[in-house]
């Protein structure tokens, strides 16, 4: 189990992040620039927090009050880095035996030769990164992180620098390989559908700010924030004003809906997905009479762009999803945002 | 012709080169890593001999290792040695006047090393000094060498620091450079010529030498791959 609960000041940028990690692959995801990779650096100890404390199995690897510090060579966190940080000299052996100590030894080949094996790169062993792919420089990477047998993986952005083609199957290698090591994760991304399949919880780092750890369907049947919102593209956010009887007021869209409970008070702001949203007639609840501005085809739906009547000026359109073929070709159409579907959010 | 000239001045350039690789890798890395203010200030002290006029140089070492000044009087108490006016004394100047050349070109590739290099490293557990001998420098090695070439080069045509701390003896303190000023000067034009004939083969040959290790780096990218 990984304790974090530490806070770090970069000019005036604040890190404030708290949270638990049992023996899971958490995802923490965010935006770029709100702190994830600060936050890995912290745990690794390549950097320094100003206040808190990280504790790995019970093990304290940084805890300010006592004056813990330990160095990264003996935390036994394997860091996955965004570019891999391959050693460019060395080959893919050598780069994985750099992960174990004792030099030379029949041990460290025996174990060298079982990685490669584990992760196919028996053809690469004596090439060195600039001529390997980039999933083999990932899959060499992961290896010298294993061979230096740590007590929790570090993965910053792990898919990020790939083409889509080898995204997916790099993401189930990386799945495979998480379930395999059995000890705990923490997955840094920005996009969720990366993180969805592979991570059960989630934490939303906002600004430098962690959001309690949630389960991935919560982050999306509730996601309780505008960020975590945004996170799990959620298009359609508006601010909104109580008004009363569970109903409240969306200024940007000039409407008034209705909810299913009694609008929570801390909800400064209302989302619905873009899925949720049908079309429909007058009479029903929450219809809002929209002019439709443009159609996008999607890669299996067609994407509806509908500014509503009362619509501020300077409002973003209400972005509605249909099946593919199914957008009307009227000029006037009725949005529905049902009630149940409405997701309240706090800044 | 008396080939001690050339001998000598090899000797100077091979020695304070020597001296200058490690000062210069150590100062570099220091400075590289150093907070901003210790930088900038450390910078100036260490780059200073580059723009100096050589005469400046050795007017100053002559004030520090002089027979009557503190330093010189201390060694030759103690030690019975003069520090000025012998063929070695050629090695405190070459080193001063070299040594930003060395010191530049390397903080230069440490500076633009992957950091993050190191951190993989420390995260797999690795010493300090593993990672300063087997990552950063190996993947610093091409602006670690063009500096020590450069440094070389140019301890090995340094006249000015050079003729002011060890003066001009035939045979006990020439160097190519001294005894082609002497030479002009007693017009002796045939030998100085061949001298600068000397002078300019050996610089062609250290140039060619870095400009085929380069070519050998650039070729050798493909599969080596240097960072």
């Amino acid at each position: 189990m990984l304790t974090v609960d530490i806070e770090k000041t970069y000019g005036n940028f604040h890190l404030r992040a708290a949270f638990q990690a049992e023996e899971e692959a958490l995802a923490l995801l965010g935006a770029s620039g709100c702190g994830k990779s600060l936050t890995l650096k912290c745990i690794a100890g390549i950097e320094r927090p100003d206040r808190g404390r990280i504790e790995l199995d019970g093990r304290v690897l940084f805890d300010s009050a006592a004056g813990v510090n330990l160095p990264p060579q003996r935390r036994r966190v394997g860091y996955l880095f965004q570019q891999y940080a391959l050693f460019p000299h060395m080959t893919a052996e050598q780069n994985i035996a750099a992960g174990m100590g004792r030099e030379g030894s029949r041990d460290q080949r025996r174990r060298t030769a079982e990685l490669m094996a584990r992760l196919r790169l028996e053809d690469c062993a004596g090439k060195r990164p600039r001529q390997l792919s980039g999933g083999q420089q990932q899959r060499v990477a992961l290896a010298r992180i294993l061979a230096a047998d740590p007590e929790v993986i570090l993965l910053d952005e792990p898919l990020s620098a790939l083409d889509s083609h080898l995204k997916w199957q790099l993401e189930l290698e990386l799945h495979r390989l998480l379930a395999s090591f059995g000890k705990t994760a923490l997955w840094v991304s920005h996009d969720l559908g990366e993180v969805f399949r592979s991570c059960r919880r989630v934490c939303v780092l906002d600004r430098g700010v962690s959001s309690s750890v949630m389960e991935m369907e919560t982050l999306l049947e509730a996601p309780g924030t505008v960020s975590a919102a945004r996170l799990s593209s959620c298009r359609n956010i508006a601010e909104v004003r109580p008004a009363g009887e569970g109903r409240i007021q969306v200024p940007a869209w000039g409407v008034t809906l209705g909810c299913t409970a009694p609008w929570r008070s801390e909800a400064t702001h209302v989302g619905v997905r873009s899925r949720h949203i049908r079309l429909g007639t007058a009479e029903e609840e929450n219809a809002v009479p929209c002019r439709m501005v443009q159609v996008l085809r999607d890669v299996d739906t067609d994407l509806l762009l509908l500014q509503p009547e009362g619509a501020r000026e300077d409002a973003p359109p209400l972005h509605v999803e249909v099946p593919r073929g199914a957008a009307p070709s009227a000029e006037r159409v009725t949005a529905v945002l049902p009630p149940e579907r409405l997701l309240p959010l706090a800044e | 012709m008396d080939w001690y000239p050339l001998y000598n001045s090899l000797r100077i350039a091979l020695i304070s080169t020597a001296v200058i690789f490690f000062a210069g890798i150590f100062a570099a890395y220091y400075v590289a890593k150093a907070p901003r203010l210790v930088k900038g200030l450390l910078d100036v002290v260490f780059t200073l001999p580059l723009v100096l006029p050589p005469t400046v140089v050795g007017y100053l070492l002559l004030r520090l290792l002089g027979p009557t000044r503190p330093l010189g009087t201390l060694i030759l108490d103690l030690f019975d040695v003069k520090l000025v006016m012998t063929w070695w004394s050629a090695v405190f100047a070459t080193v001063v006047v070299s040594f930003p050349l060395m010191y530049r070109t390397a903080r230069g590739a440490f500076e633009s090393f992957d950091p993050d290099l190191a951190h993989a490293a420390q995260t797999l557990g690795r010493s300090n000094t593993w990672i300063f001998w087997r990552v950063r420098m190996p993947c610093c090695r091409q602006g670690i060498l063009a500096g020590t070439v450069l440094a070389f080069a140019r301890a090995l045509g340094e006249y000015g620091a050079t003729s002011m701390i060890a003066g001009y003896t035939p045979g006990r303190t020439a160097t190519i450079s001294t005894t082609v000023y002497q030479l002009w000067r007693t017009n002796n034009d045939a030998l100085a010529f061949r001298w600068v004939m000397v002078n300019i083969a050996i610089s062609a040959v250290v140039l060619m030498a870095v400009n085929l290790l380069e070519r050998r780096n650039r070729t050798g990218r493909k599969e080596a791959a240097p960072c």
